[in-house]
């Protein structure tokens, strides 16, 4: 198989009042061409700062990122990012928010029909069309999720960067994306780097695992490769001897090895301290 | 909120009692608030009545009592009068002179009709036409100016580090501080032999857009910086050019934040034109209850009475309809709020 994207060696420094801080120290990843890669590690140890890396929106402070022979400098709509909070404009219906994306990328190319169709293409694909002319406000946070999701593929990426797509929903609501985002790769075929704290959500919908070490200067601590059977299904794999074997490998990491020293009221008061933290690097 | 909510609403609205507008638009009078929302103010207003007119039979001033509410109903009616008067007079004195030069034109064909602009006095609804053209001309300059620096100032940090010590020092300064200044100001670079405004309409004007600017330009930028980062990586991952950023992202999301910052100079303006125009005998209600006061006769303060009532529905009404616009075009329905 050939390889899309080549992270290598990357260095990541942040400048902090209390001096250097080296969140990442050394990462080096090569996923192929429709490969679902999955990032899971404690709180904190740079699982974010990876992917903002790959997606443009952070500078890694040595080393690179490679993406079909060429080096990433800036974000760009061939490596679509769904964030975690949605992020959709609030004044704009789910229809006028993809439609934003795919006007930037193919307002060139295609022709004002072929925009519509395609725009609505990608909601059907999200089953959205039925709330197209929805605000943001007016549909569940799973809806919006998923129309996050449609403006991504509208973009026809690369590589979908996914941070924590389905962390702020419940875990009904969860499920059921985690099953649309599987039809969705058995359609399309996509490469995907998806950033998880649910095991279940990483064994189930990925080819591999990639699991970090903890920071600081965190790195690929192992790779776990996931050879179960597609399509999978939910119901089945909780009886297959395979998949709790995976599942307790990436346990056994998290908790075994990079087990946090920490007591566990902390990662949730660091969060917080880290997200502050970046409001004012921003 | 929903559409459909906001539909109801509006439904709702115009089925309620017409003294629903004090409670502000959007705010659904049913049967049970009744009794708050139309009986309350009712009340509230007839006891306001009571004590004003119980206060004023008790204070005696130079030019006799001090009016009280069937004093200045009266002076409604007679400065209405007065401004019907004015008009018949000169419509009468427009059809004598059409009158003149119809026969002059008719004497001598080769006679070109003069026409003289009736100069009668201005009563009491051109000075509030005045007023009210003065203030919104003074607002939309400023808005003009403001919005688009306070983007400015928003979007660039180092703009904001240069311009933030101008704007804190010239915020609190009452604008009436600039009327002098702007008064010499104007006689000094705006001569014209034929001027298409008065000298006085731009001293009231440049002094209102001064006390406008600030609200706007602050409220603006702090709109546009507190832009959400995630929105701002939506853009950047899009490569959305500078200009489509502004428009697409920046603009609609500060929409609510703008609107706020031109409520509150609205406001502002309103109450500082009176003060301006009153100090700098520019013509307009303020005007109108200076001359009051110098005039001294016995009907003088019901008259500046109804300029005070008339002074306060008019802003109350700016303030509606600048809620109601801001309604209309904010997609942040909890900011629009009275
Ligand atoms: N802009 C920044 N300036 C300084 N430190 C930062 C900045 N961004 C991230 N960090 C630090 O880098 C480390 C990794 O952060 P990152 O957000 O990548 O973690 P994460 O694995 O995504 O965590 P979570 O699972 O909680 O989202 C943290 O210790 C954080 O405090
Ligand atoms: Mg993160």
């Amino acid at each position: 198989m050939s390889t899309l994207l080549d992270i290598s060696h990357i260095d990541m420094v942040f400048d902090t009042p209390k001096g250097p801080f080296t969140a990442l120290k050394g990462v080096d990843l090569k996923i192929a061409k429709g490969e679902f890669v999955s990032l899971i590690g404690h709180s904190g140890c740079g699982k974010s700062t990876v992917l903002n890396i790959v997606a443009g929106l952070l500078q890694a402070s040595s080393g690179g990122v490679i993406l079909n022979g060429r080096e990433v400098s800036e974000p760009g709509p061939d490596r679509a990012v769904v964030f975690q909070n949605h992020s959709l404009l609030p004044w704009l219906t789910a229809y006028q928010n993809v439609e934003l994306a795919v006007k930037q990328v193919f307002g060139r190319t295609k022709t004002r029909a072929e925009i519509k169709e395609w725009i609505e293409h990608n909601l059907q694909l999200v089953h959205m069309d039925h709330a197209m002319h929805k605000r943001p406000d007016e549909i569940s946070g799973g809806m919006k999720q998923r129309v996050g999701i449609a403006r991504a593929l509208a973009m026809q990426p690369e590589i979908l960067l996914m941070d924590e797509p389905f962390g702020a929903l419940d875990a009904l609501t969860r499920a059921h994306m985690q099953d649309s985002l599987m039809e969705i790769q058995q359609e399309l075929n996509n490469t995907v780097i998806m950033i998880t704290h649910d095991v279940d959500e990483a064994v189930l919908l990925s080819d591999r695992i990639v699991m970090m070490s903890n920071g600081p200067a965190a790195t690929v601590g192992e790779i776990l490769e996931i050879n179960l059977e597609r399509p999978r299904g939910r119901l089945e794999l909780a009886q297959d001897l395979e998949y709790t074997r995976l599942r307790s490998e990436v346990l056994k990491f998290l908790y075994e090895k990079q087990r946090k020293v920490e007591p566990m009221v902390k990662p949730r008061a660091r969060k917080k301290v880290q997200k502050s933290r970046q409001h004012e690097a921003a | 909120m929903t559409d459909a909510s906001v539909v109801s609403q509006s439904v709702n609205e115009s089925k309620s009692s017409p003294l629903s507008f004090l409670a502000g638009p959007g705010i659904t009078v049913n049967p049970g608030k009744v009794f708050s929302t139309v009986l309350m103010p009712i009340i509230g207003i007839v006891v306001f009545l009571l004590i004003w007119s119980g206060a004023a039979r008790n204070i005696d001033t130079s030019l006799g009592k001090f009016p009280g509410p069937v004093a200045v109903w009266e002076q409604f009616g007679s400065l209405y009068q007065e401004h019907v008067t004015e008009r018949e007079k000169a419509e009468a004195f427009y059809q004598r002179q059409e009158k003149r030069n119809a026969a002059r034109v008719a004497k001598d064909p080769d006679y070109v009709p003069k026409i003289r602009a009736y100069t009668g006095k201005e009563t009491f609804l051109d000075q509030i036409v005045t007023s009210l053209v003065t203030v919104m001309s003074g607002f939309l300059l400023a808005a003009l100016v403001a919005i688009p620096l306070g983007i400015a100032i928003g979007l660039n940090k180092t703009l904001n580090a240069a311009v933030n010590p101008i704007i804190q020092i010239f915020k609190p300064v009452s604008p009436l501080a600039w009327l002098p200044l702007v008064t010499m100001v104007v006689s000094a670079l705006y001569i014209s032999p034929d001027p298409l405004v008065a000298k006085s309409f731009l001293n009231s004007m440049i002094t209102v857009m001064l006390c406008c600017l600030w609200p706007m330009v602050i409220n603006t930028s702090v709109g546009v910086s507190s832009l959400d980062r995630d929105l701002i990586n939506v853009s950047r991952v899009l490569r959305l050019p500078a200009l489509k950023h502004v428009q697409k992202i920046v603009l609609p999301a500060s929409v609510p934040m703008i609107f706020t910052g031109m409520r509150l100079s609205l406001g502002v303006a309103w109450m500082v034109l009176i003060a301006a125009e009153m100090l700098a005998q520019n013509p307009g209600l303020g005007k109108f209850v200076w001359d009051e006061f110098q005039n001294g006769s016995s009907n003088s303060l019901a008259r500046i009475m109804v300029a005070v009532i008339v002074i306060g529905v008019i802003g109350f009404g700016l303030d509606r309809a600048m809620l109601a616009i801001q309604r209309f075009a904010s997609w942040d329905k909890s900011k629009a709020t009275h």
